[in-house]
């Protein structure tokens, strides 16, 4: 029966981890708005122009980055005053 | 016509005349401007999410080019932003316009109007939007400035920068949910085995593994999770008051030694699946009935409606000054559309200024230079000059605010329903327990101490303390769903106490704008018409507007010599002929008073008088019936700040003249509030503006009704649509029904808890018996308070 021993221990440290992650996730503000990000992941890319110029394509460039970097880290903390 | 073009920007009809630019059509130019800036940014997409969404700011109540000066300042900005670092900021403003996806798109791309935007990001429910930005590239002025020139107008006022963040108790609760739950399912499967035939087999070291486990679990969930029960326990038992936390936390104070000394003496593994269950589901009622508004505000007082700085005219030039360091004899400068900040005298010669949100008057004041004016004013028209008389603490609003400090508030809390039930079935509980123990020990000595115990423990009331939060929480929400909405679920149980509704009448039984017109004088023929309408389209007078929106007619005739005389009239010359429309002794020469107290607006056209336009305040939709049948249940009053003219209309409404006032000032309301509370009267008051505020924080349930709930509203209990004004007296029909489940939910409730004791007192409460009964009674308790509330709603209507 030593294996229950072990199981039991592996299925807490899992359990544990689910907690931390969920602590981690309110701390991080995951849960203050769940209603943007639905709307948010609707929208979609800028169209892309023909490049009619340096200055507009290099403008149309920073935009797609920064809505990619919006994407990874889709909601900075609100919270450091 | 037969159809009407409708403005591409924000969809309202564009009437006759509409501005085209790029073969769109436009209300006014203040909407085609945001187009233009939004087609040269590439930014069009904003109308194909959502269209004609977007936001119509009126000429006239556009900020000046001024007015965000301040934002200059270094004092108010390190206030207003958040982080500043190494050219990098972060600020965070509350926008009440935000309203669509097409919002959130748009300003989620500000960085493609801006460069010095790194990011934006929207929080909807909160109507927030967070902004990091490069601050040697856009200046926070300019920042604001950015999002007033697409009509997204920020709110920035003391309050918005006082305000304390509410997010960090939000987040304790989230953590404190996730421990009990965490703490619970783990402790069900280490009892389970326990519950099943043929547990008496199982190994003693698994057995004693299993209760050490769980006993690890219940600290945190007991310590962390519940400490708040232990503390408010404490806290009133102090005071010497019983409130339910106390039979809560002597509850689990029991099951957790109960379960300790099992564990240590091996004869089982103690009661801690049904202790953490409780912790578990008292916590997700807390989180039930704190769920609020986010959006919605109310507590604001004076200092939100109030400008945060103030330009002073001083002999080396203007300046921006803070509102705080304005001082008496202090010249300052107050342009179109802002707040007189302070009371003062006027020193330009003649202006008019909008109190209708101080003193509940619809039309604008005329004040002419000498006058006192008192802050709170909107003004409109030029940019005046005034003298400084008493320093905002001391203005006149400001003291009336300050001097109605809520007196209910701080004790309301001992009146509530659950506390009354809570002190007696504590008392009763804490007998049955003694008198149990007292009969065993006689009895059965060894089983004494066992059943004494579990009376406590099957006894924790938590299904009785889950009834009020599940209960009022989905009326909370239904009422929510229906354009009322509650501060919190305490507003409840006041509302269905109260037996008195004092009414205010301007802005809350009428609409705020006048509607209701007539011309009085000789009749006019369409020709003649069409010139009025023709002369006010040029004026930005509240009156002129609704006088242009009542005349019918397309052609608009052109107008020479357009003149506009600031709190007189207008005047002009249409095909030769003069026309002068404004007050009587502008239009007549005749300077006495008319004898009738309705705003009138005088026409003289064809070298006669003609006659004169009379504008009324239209009564809301249903007003009547809503008095019918508030009348038979509760005493009706009308306070209001007008003169009595429409005293013969408000009889007819109300019936009898006993309890109509005209002419109170603000002082007057809240005093009278005091008075009818004195007689024992639970009052409910129901206002609209700064000129309510007194009375509201006094009565026991202050409502606000608003036409768009998220602009500014003095501090409540409760907002209500003022579309939904009609069914004012559903809704508090509604909380009785609401106490009926309650008392329903305790019914319950306490049958379970009799079955428990009926096993408690034997002293035959088992482990399974506890984790069988008690999720039960909660979870049952709890599906029956929600399901009876949403309904017994649908049944309702309303």
């Amino acid at each position: 029966m030593s294996v229950v021993f072990v199981l039991v221990f592996v299925a807490i440290i899992m359990a544990g981890a689910f907690l931390i992650a969920f602590i981690w996730s309110v701390k991080n503000g995951q849960y203050e708005d769940t209603y943007t990000p639905s709307v948010r992941m609707l929208f979609d890319d800028p169209p892309l122009k023909e490049p009619v110029s340096e200055d507009q394509s290099a403008k149309g460039k920073t935009s797609k980055e920064d809505i990619a970097s919006e994407k990874r880290n889709p909601k900075p903390e609100t919270n450091n005053s | 016509m037969s159809e009407e073009l409708k403005c591409i920007h924000c969809g309202n009809s564009c009437g006759k005349s509409p501005v085209v630019f790029e073969e769109n059509p436009f209300c006014c130019s203040g909407c085609s401007t945001v187009y233009q800036i939004l087609n040269t940014n590439q930014l069009k997409q904003y109308y194909q999410i959502e269209p004609m969404q977007g936001i119509r700011i009126e000429d006239e109540k556009k900020p000046a080019n001024e007015t965000y000066a301040f934002l200059d300042l270094e004092k108010f900005k390190s206030k207003i932003l958040i982080f500043s670092e190494g050219g990098f900021s972060k600020v965070s403003f509350f926008i009440p316009e935000i309203h669509c996806a097409s919002c959130i798109w748009l300003l989620e791309n500000l960085h493609r109007l801006n460069q010095g935007v790194i990011q934006s990001v929207v929080n909807f429910p909160k109507k927030e939007i967070n902004i990091t930005f490069r601050e040697n590239e856009i200046s926070l002025r300019k920042l604001v400035e950015l999002l007033v020139s697409i009509h997204y107008i920020p709110e920035i006022s003391q309050h918005s920068i006082d305000k304390p963040s509410t997010d960090q108790s939000d987040k304790k609760l989230f953590i404190k949910i996730g421990i009990a739950a965490f703490s619970f399912m783990n402790a069900m499967i280490y009892h389970f085995p326990q519950y099943l035939p043929g547990h008496e087999f199982l190994e003693p070291d698994i057995r004693r593994m299993f209760g050490w486990l769980s006993v690890a679990l219940a600290i945190p969930a007991l310590t962390y999770s519940a400490s708040d029960y232990f503390l408010t326990a404490y806290k009133s038992l102090k005071k010497g008051i019983i409130s339910i936390d106390l039979p809560i936390a002597l509850g689990l104070i029991t099951l957790f030694t109960q379960s300790l000394v099992e564990i240590i003496s091996g004869k089982g593994i103690g009661y801690i699946d049904s202790l953490t269950g409780l912790v578990f589901f008292l916590l997700i009622g807390r989180w039930y009935q704190g769920k609020t508004y986010q959006a919605l505000s109310f507590e604001r007082d004076y200092k939100t409606y109030f400008p945060l700085a103030v330009t002073q005219i001083t002999e080396t030039g203007n300046q921006t000054i803070a509102l705080e360091d304005l001082k008496a004899g202090d010249r300052i400068l107050v342009r179109n559309q802002e707040i007189v900040p302070a009371d003062s005298i006027l020193m330009s010669e003649s202006t008019s200024i909008d109190y209708s949100f101080v003193t509940g008057e619809s039309m604008p004041v005329t004040k002419t230079a000498g006058d006192f004016v008192f802050a709170g004013g909107r003004q409109i028209g030029n940019a005046i000059e005034l003298t400084i008389e008493k320093e905002v603490q001391q203005s006149y609003l400001t003291q009336l605010w300050n001097q109605a400090e809520n007196p209910y508030s701080a004790n309301d809390k001992l009146n509530t329903i659950i506390n009354h039930v809570s002190q007696s079935f504590t008392i009763v509980i804490v007998f049955i327990a003694i008198s149990t123990g007292i009969f065993w020990y006689f009895n059965k000595p060894e089983i004494a101490l066992f059943a004494f115990t579990s009376v406590l423990i099957i006894a924790c009331p938590c299904a009785l303390a889950l009834t009020v939060p599940f209960t009022f929480g989905s009326t909370m929400r239904q009422f929510g769903r229906r354009g009322f909405y509650l501060k919190n679920t305490a507003v409840i149980e006041h509302l269905y106490k109260v037996d008195a509704v004092v009414f205010d009448k301007t802005g809350t039984i009428t609409n705020a704008k006048l509607s209701d017109i007539h011309f009085i004088g000789k009749e006019l023929n369409p020709e003649e018409l069409l010139m009025i309408k023709s002369l006010v389209f040029h004026s930005s007078h509240p009156l002129s507007k609704t006088i242009f929106n009542f005349i019918e007619g397309e052609k608009l005739l052109e107008v020479s010599d357009f003149q506009e005389i600031p709190s007189l009239g207008i005047s002009g010359k249409i095909n030769g002929m003069k026309l002068n429309i404004g007050s009587k002794y502008f239009v007549s020469g005749d300077k006495k008073e008319s004898e009738n107290l309705k705003t009138e607006v005088w026409v003289y056209l064809n070298d006669s008088v003609a006659g004169y336009f009379q504008l009324e305040n239209e009564y809301r939709h249903g007003l009547g019936e809503l008095i019918q049948k508030l009348r038979k249940t509760h005493e009706l009053h009308l306070l209001t700040g007008d003169n009595d003219a429409e005293k013969t209309n408000l009889l007819h409404i109300f019936g009898s003249e006993k309890n109509l006032h005209f002419n109170q000032t603000p002082t007057d309301k809240l005093n009278y509030i005091r008075n009818l509370q004195k007689r024992g009267k639970k009052v409910l008051m129901i206002g609209d503006g700064l000129n309510d505020a007194g009375a509201l924080n006094e009565s026991n349930v202050g409502i606000v009704v608003a036409d768009n709930v998220f602009n500014f509203s003095p501090a409540c209990d409760a907002i209500l649509q003022s579309d939904k004004f009609a069914s004012l007296d559903k809704f508090l029909r509604f909380t009785h029904r609401s106490r009926r489940v309650v008392y329903a939910g305790f019914l319950i409730s306490l049958i379970y808890n009799l079955v428990g004791l009926s096993f408690a007192v034997q002293g035959i409460l088992t482990p399974i018996v506890a984790a069988i009964l008690m999720p039960i009674s909660s979870i049952s308790v709890v599906v029956f308070a929600s399901f009876s509330v949403s309904l017994s709603a649908k049944v309702f209507k309303f």
